[in-house]
């Protein structure tokens, strides 16, 4: 198992003071995975991915495309169950429970881990005041003030203040970036205690990479995020820890995981180094 | 750091949000209950037959549904009220076509015997005996008409698709509107068309070949819209290459383009042909019916399998509608030869 | 090949001030005559459609000009004697009415179901299913009307009554479910069941195929916030694919409004303005086009065709809004 040297060592262990870490992580990681498998129908995708996502903090899942990282993602809001041939083994621990077990609903686990998709979607046929809410309408709960929650919900993505004054525009009518803010306030609506982001700055320009980047930073500090990037400068500026996936001529797998610096300081894997330094990628 | 990676054994994989047997048998037991309900309901109330316990049996379906959102999460319970009203929807729907086919089959058989394809009923009524007369008449009218209008159609249909797609005249937008417009003629306009023309001004009776005509004036619309979609799937390269190497459009319509799709022109052509093939309307206006198996497509009424049943259900006797149902399951048969012949003679271009 | 004719560059042309050099296409000989071949081949079709359009026109003027706008409201159908004009009245107002309630009972019944069908299709139904169902589908759709024709007479006659007469037993107090007498065979409901029957496979193709191209990311974001497969059917693919369902019910109400051998097999023709739906009084313009047709003088045959062009109007304008209704829905969604 890979384990994460929590928030608070400042430095990275020497082995024998891992147990401790050990434990320390176990207790405060608020998902963890062991030993996940995906498939395609017959074709597997990933393999034996056993990670821990320290509460609060940022992970980045860096790698090569096509070694499994979003597919990786998705099994942890329990979204890759929806392509007709998908099949996993493992388990996904949210809580200490797993989300796979036999009676679990899937809908109230997704309303726990939310998700910020790689092309902003914003519903086009709702206003922006209404996109903020679609969470709690779709699941029906009941919401005591819902304009606190639009402003509280937009503030903390960062788009208070543009569109204060336009709730009742319609999300199409944003740019890009403010769409995809749009969407990470939606996520945020229904208080979820983990937000998986699978590539959210990849169509966006710089200037709203970097706003995005920034409220990363700013949500981190009240729920644990994990993002998956193509773009390994923007994991070594917004993450906390890393993990680094591969494929090499078969099923993605993890090679490495642990603080950013470390990974890209001074990683333990020949092919991470290799990674990070673009020899290859 | 260390990595200790678990070791690979086989790992099988797994569907954990797929129906456990727990819950399958917790959604037949559901069924069940629906069922009892149902049958209590077909007591209590005027409801009769199977069909009145299936009625019976998806108002309970829809009640218990409902009444479960009270149990179990409303976003749930309203999925689940959704989903039995979808998938009843379409069991209802089902149950009318599994009829027809049913019907035909099975009120359609008494009428076969072993003339029954070779005699043609110039000599017997009706309502005689199902071991006399037969459809030859209709089976041969029906195919010589057919293969008129193909004769007719096809090469108008190919046409028209070539000059909406290959030649882009001036005139190409008109066209396929116009097309659009002709597959909105309801199949007695155009039988009402051809007799007031043909029939009256040009043969002065009921003809074949006027038939023929009504039902290409049905065809083309299909055809042509087909055509015109196939074409446009032959990528721009082709044309460009064939161009390049100095080829006039004729060459490269006739040698490169068409080839190609080939096999997506013949799906066209017989899917139009299934279209038409069961049209009685028009039929009747312009080729009439006549008993005797004839192959005179000029002059004289001329049997035809749609004018057959219709003609043979007016007789109202029981043999008689005997060979209506006869004459529907042969129709059907034709039918489904042509499908299958058009989806396995182009099932490669055209995908779902 | 099609040779380039480039007209010489203009004097007044300069690297400062460029003036476009006209480009022609000259088409060879061999070229010249296949094209002209098949344009003329392809203007058949708009020349037959013109033809139908000016021969009914051109015949039925006249009764248009006997009869005025009497001839879509009056309700008699007379040829008088045959030989004098003035003993014949011409009328197909109870005959559109006709056409025209079988077919919105075909399109109320045929469309929650053509929707529901179309639903199921595309997001219920396992995937191996869905192939095998599909041509079931085209092949209903196939089903010559005919065929309808000859079931609704002899099989689902005698259902359609029982129906009818519980509609009427328990819901007689609605106006269009009175009956003025207990007789239910042979109802505009029943030949409107028939022809919701046959509309249904058409209304759920153009349904499927634009629900089909509903936008998958924000049904995934549906899902993503803790939606439900109906909760993203219900905000995400209805609203997306409202115009198709709109355009596809729209085409089978032109199909029902045209259709006549499945209405005539099934429908009393009685030539009275009815909207008591479950009476068995009715028929449909196409009905009595071939109900009469064969001993129709020539007087008698004009009206014919102005009744033909009536209704080809009417079905025309109907396919057209149909299909200008769903196309909007393609161009809409980016």
């Amino acid at each position: 198992m890979i384990t994460m040297p929590t928030n608070n060592t400042s430095t990275v262990e020497t082995t024998h003071q891992e147990a401790s870490l050990v434990s320390e992580a176990a207790r405060t990681s608020a998902m963890e995975t062991r030993g996940i498998h995906a498939w395609f129908g017959k074709n597997h995708v990933l393999t034996n991915v056993s990670l821990q996502f320290p509460t609060n903090s940022v992970t980045g899942l860096i790698g090569p495309s096509g070694c499994g990282k979003s597919t990786f993602l998705r099994l942890l809001n329990r979204m890759h169950e929806f392509i007709p041939t998908a099949a996993m083994a493992g388990e996904v621990f949210l809580d200490g429970q797993d989300i796979y077990r036999p009676g679990a609903a899937a809908a109230e686990i997704r309303l726990r881990v939310g998700m910020v998709f790689q092309k902003p979607n914003p519903f086009p046929s709702m206003t922006i005041q209404q996109n903020v809410l679609a969470g709690p309408t779709l699941s029906k709960t009941k919401v005591a003030d819902k304009k606190d929650l639009v402003e509280d919900c937009l503030t903390r993505a960062g788009l208070w203040k543009e569109v204060k004054d336009r709730l009742d525009a319609y999300g199409s009518s944003l740019s890009g970036g403010q769409q995809q803010r749009l969407c990470i306030a939606r996520a945020l609506a229904v208080r979820p205690d983990v937000l998986l982001m699978d590539e959210p700055c990849s169509a966006l320009d710089p200037g709203s990479t970097l706003r995005i980047e920034e409220t990363i930073h700013e949500l981190s500090e009240s729920m644990t995020i994990v993002i998956v990037t193509h773009n390994m400068q923007q994991a070594a500026r917004v993450s906390d820890y890393c993990a680094f996936f591969l494929s090499e001529d078969g099923p993605g797998h993890l090679v490495e995981a642990g603080l950013t610096s470390m990974i890209f300081s001074n990683p333990s894997d020949q092919r991470t180094a290799d990674y990070v330094q673009g020899r290859f990628g | 750091m260390t990595t200790t990676f678990v070791p690979d054994t086989l790992v099988k994989p797994g569907r954990p949000w797929r129906r456990t047997h727990r819950s399958t048998l917790a959604t037949l037991g559901f069924m069940a209950v629906a069922g009892l309900s149902s049958t209590g309901i077909v007591a209590v109330t005027g409801l009769a037959g199977p069909l009145g316990w299936y009625v019976g049996f998806v108002f309970s379906l829809a009640v218990l549904g409902f009444l479960g959102s009270f149990f179990r999460d409303r976003v749930v319970a309203v999925d689940l009220f959704a989903t039995v009203l979808i998938c009843t929807a379409f069991m209802t729907v089902l149950i009318p076509w599994v009829s027809i086919f049913y019907s035909v089959i099975k009120r359609g058989a008494p009428a076969f015997y072993k003339g029954y394809l070779t005699t043609d009923m110039l000599i017997t009524s009706s309502g005689e005996a199902l071991n006399l007369g037969g459809l030859s008449h209709a089976i041969v009218g029906t195919l010589l008409m057919l293969t008129i209008a193909s004769l007719i159609c096809i090469p108008l249909g190919i046409i028209a698709a070539i000059y909406i797609v290959e030649i882009k005249g001036r005139f190409a937008g008109v066209v396929r509107f116009l097309t659009q417009a002709m597959s909105g003629v309801p199949s007695i306009v155009a039988g009402l068309f051809i007799y007031a023309t043909l029939v009256i001004l040009v043969f002065h009776s009921f003809s074949g070949i006027a038939g023929a005509c009504a039902l290409a004036i049905l065809m083309l619309p299909t055809v042509t819209r087909t055509a015109e979609e196939v074409l446009k799937l032959v990528p721009d390269h082709l044309r460009a290459a064939s161009y390049a190497l100095g080829a006039s459009q004729a060459q490269t319509t006739f040698r490169v383009v068409l080839p190609s799709v080939r096999s997506g022109l013949i799906t066209a052509s017989v899917l139009g042909l299934a279209r038409v093939a069961g049209e009685t309307a028009p039929l009747l206006l312009t080729s009439g019916y006549f008993i005797k198996l004839t192959t005179n497509v000029r002059e004289g009424a001329i049997g035809s399998l749609p004018t057959y049943i219709f003609s043979t259900l007016g007789a109202g006797t029981t043999e008689a509608v005997t060979r209506a149902w006869g004459g529907a399951c042969v129709l059907l048969i034709l039918i489904l030869i042509l499908f299958i012949g058009a989806r396995s003679l182009g099932g490669r271009n055209k995908g779902r | 090949m099609p040779t380039q004719l480039v007209s010489d560059a203009s004097p007044d042309a300069s690297p400062d001030n460029p003036v476009g050099r006209v480009i022609a296409t000259e088409y060879g000989p061999s070229d010249k005559v296949f094209r002209g071949v098949i344009t003329s081949g392809a203007m058949v079709s708009l020349v037959v459609l013109t033809l139908i359009a000016g021969f009914l026109l051109f015949r039925g003027l006249e009764i248009f000009r006997d009869f005025g706008f009497g001839f879509i409201t009056n309700v008699v159908w007379d040829p008088g004697d045959g030989i004098d004009k003035a003993t014949a009245s011409f009328g197909i107002g109870a005959m559109l009415v006709g056409s025209v309630v079988t077919a919105v009972i075909a399109l109320v019944v045929a469309t929650p179901f053509a929707m529901g069908t179309a639903l199921f299709l595309e997001f219920y139904c396992p995937s191996w299913l869905r192939i095998f169902l599909t041509s079931v589908l085209d092949l209903v759709a196939a089903i010559p009307s005919v065929i309808y024709g000859v079931w609704g007479y002899a099989v689902f006659m005698k259902y359609g009554t029982s129906w009818g007469r519980a509609l009427n037993e328990h819901l007689g107090w609605l106006p269009f479910f009175s009956v003025p007498a207990p007789i239910f065979e042979r109802s505009p409901f029943i030949a409107g069941m028939v022809l919701a029957l046959m509309i249904v496979p058409i209304t759920t193709s153009v349904a499927r195929a634009v629900y089909s191209q509903a936008p998958r990311d924000q049904i995934d974001a549906v899902y993503a916030l803790g939606g439900s497969r109906w909760s993203g059917i219900r905000h995400i693919v209805l609203p997306f694919g409202r115009s198709g369902l709109i355009g596809g019910a729209m085409l089978g109400l032109g199909r029902a409004l045209g259709e006549t051998v499945a209405v005539y097999l099934v429908l009393n023709l009685v030539f009275r303005i009815n909207f008591e739906i479950l009476a068995s009084v009715g028929g449909n313009v196409a009905s009595l086009i071939a109900n009469k047709f064969g001993e129709a003088g020539e007087y008698e045959l004009k009206a014919l065709m102005a009744s033909g062009l009536v209704l080809f109007l009417v079905t025309l304008l109907v396919n057209f809004a149909a299909t200008a209704i769903v196309g909007r829905t393609r161009g809409t969604e980016s």
